[in-house]
């Protein structure tokens, strides 16, 4: 069962080939078995999955309809409100929690007869390319448990990558969910911002949050997508069905796109290592075989997006983890003196470094004498950015890149270096800030057996084509069917 | 470009952003964000003199609804998660002391 694809496994369970009871009784013996390793999960939800499960099965038995989820264990990362169980984002400050409503997301995987079997690990409040910030515990990469699994849906992608779960969905600021992916050898789609709610994630930085799918190919990625796509009244950045209809995305996935055009960024290869730049010009060679033109452009300002996007996200952080004030909900300080106390002592004890780190640069970017040459000048440079991705695709219909400069680190590595691990999101970035859709897709390994990952970038609200041309390099190999080593 | 942050501003911008660190975290965010924005002035490089800034991707209008009684969350759930509370309010420490004449 745990090679099964969350499609083949959806399609089974339906046909009554497989129980629902079954497929989640074999994730939670392997949770079982070895998260206490992995240290995917924050939380895990064991009495209340086999109980749905049975239900969807006895439904199944009675030729009664189903969801199009109906009976796939599904993992949740912790940034999303669930009515049952805490909410953490890995933070102390959140750390008995519990949400008083689902999030928009959340409450479709349940519509659609999904069962969410636990909450994952991550960056605490999804600040970090490691998820070694969490508050909570520490997640290994499956792959080679001395390493990371990425971050900040660290825990999604290991929880994926153990087979802990069929599918799982994880957030994406900077490439939070398309780094991990590619550390962890799973497939990571972040949608285009405004393509799914937000209504219910704890927001970090709102102008760049976008949830979306970490799942074992691209065929359930296009499945998880024609669940949690769409308008949400809840969500006024969530696009409307007028301004841009939400397409079946599994329909054509298997159709080629014919005259396809695509674009590499040879300067910008060169931050990442030989490894990776050999992998990404093999898959751009794949391309080429299958009929696509390859053709070279530059983004002059591609370079600048690093600093760009940690001066947004950080002030957009610094005044969304404001209402964290001791309060209202989440952790209090005992013996506050005075009301800021409460404020300043309960912040102080229990955000850790980075998140207090990010709040510090936010706050002095959007302070008196530097807004302007800090806040306001990202600001122009993210729309510089969004003119090289306009100019660009005029003239090609996606951008190839690596994911990350490198395969998966090892623990520690960069946890004290906060500049080396900023500078690790290179590749990712630049998506955010112009609200563009991207996935990481497995295109290889390298010689310590490490996944690597193929950035894929379209236009707006081209989610269906990007997941058919991810879909055309797919097909070619055998990459994300490989198992890690610790499941031998 | 704005000159390297100090101790000092380390410590104003903790107060700012409500932290109340500790001496060690001062001394060390001081060195940190100095390098981090070092880096940063990289952005000084480019002209943007006639750049509109993007705060937002999607061309974002007001959003509006008809103004319909629902259903909310009510003062239980509200105050669920509140760390302390008195009866239907939030707890706080008392915000002015006698001699203030409050």
């Amino acid at each position: 069962m745990k090679n099964l694809s969350a499609k083949k496994l959806r399609d089974k369970i339906a046909k009554g080939q497989i129980k629902s009871s079954d497929a989640v009784e074999d994730v939670f013996r392997r949770i079982e078995q070895i998260d206490g390793n992995i240290g995917a999960y924050i939380s895990t939800f064991k009495e209340q999955s086999l109980h749905q499960a049975g239900e969807i099965d006895r439904k199944i038995a009675d030729d009664q309809t189903v969801g199009d989820l109906a009976g796939l264990p599904i993992a949740v990362k912790d940034n999303m409100c669930t009515t049952f169980g805490a909410t953490t984002c890995a933070s102390k400050i959140l750390e008995n929690f519990h949400a008083p409503y689902n999030a928009t997301v959340v409450q479709k995987l349940i519509d659609a007869d999904a069962i969410i079997i636990g909450k994952t690990n991550m960056d605490e409040f999804a600040m970090g390319s490691s998820t070694e910030t969490s508050g909570v515990k520490k997640t290994v990469n499956p792959w080679d448990t001395e390493r990371v699994p990425g971050g900040s849906s660290g825990g999604s992608a290991a929880a994926l990558a153990a087979r802990l779960c069929c599918a799982a969905l994880g957030s994406d600021t900077g490439g939070s969910i398309r780094q991990p992916a590619s550390f962890c050898g799973v497939v990571g789609l972040k949608p285009t911002y405004g393509r799914v709610s937000r209504y219910g994630l704890v927001a970090f930085g709102s102008s760049l949050d976008q949830i979306g799918p970490l799942t074992y190919n691209v065929e359930d990625a296009a499945m998880l997508m024609n669940v949690i796509a769409g308008h949400d009244k809840k969500d006024s950045t969530s696009v409307t069905n007028e301004t841009a209809p939400v397409p079946d995305y599994l329909a054509n996935l298997q159709k080629p796109i014919d005259n396809l055009k695509i674009a590499v960024i040879p300067s910008f290869l060169t931050s990442a290592e030989a490894t990776l730049r050999e992998s990404i010009n093999d898959a751009v060679d794949t391309y080429k075989n299958l009929g696509a033109e390859i053709i070279e452009i530059d983004m002059p300002h591609i370079d600048y997006a690093i600093p760009a996007y940690y001066l947004i996200a950080t002030a957009e952080a610094s005044s969304n983890l404001a209402r964290y004030d001791g309060v209202h909900y989440g952790y209090r300080a005992e013996k506050p003196k005075d009301y800021i106390e409460v404020y300043s002592k309960s912040r102080e004890q229990s955000f850790g470094k980075e998140v207090k780190r990010r709040i510090m640069l936010g706050t002095y970017a959007l302070s008196s004498g530097y807004y302007d040459a800090y806040y306001l000048k990202a600001l122009k440079v993210r729309n510089l950015i969004r003119d090289d991705f306009d100019n660009a695709f005029e003239k090609c219909d996606c951008i190839l890149t690596p994911v990350s400069p490198t395969t998966a680190f090892k623990i520690g590595e960069k946890l004290d270096e906060p500049l080396t691990m900023y500078l690790s999101d290179i590749y990712t970035i630049a998506a955010n800030l112009a609200g563009i859709p991207a996935v990481s897709i497995p295109c290889g390994f390298d010689r310590n057996n490490l996944p690597i990952g193929l950035q894929i970038q379209s236009p707006p609200f081209t989610e269906d084509k990007l997941l058919q041309i991810a879909y055309m390099f797919e097909k070619q190999n055998d990459y994300h069917e490989k198992i890690p080593p610790i499941l031998n | 470009m704005a000159e390297n942050i100090g101790k000092k501003q380390v410590q104003k911008v903790a107060k700012l952003s409500r932290l109340q660190l500790t001496q060690n975290e001062i001394d060390e965010f001081t060195g940190q964000l100095s390098a981090i924005l070092k880096y940063f002035e990289k952005l000084q490089q480019l002209d943007t003199e006639d750049v509109k800034p993007l705060a937002h991707c999607l061309p974002i209008n007001n959003v509006f609804r008809d103004d319909l009684p629902q259903q909310s969350l009510g003062t239980e759930k509200t105050l669920e998660n509140a760390p302390q509370h008195d009866g239907d309010f939030f707890k706080v420490p008392k915000i002015l002391d006698e001699s203030s004449g409050a």
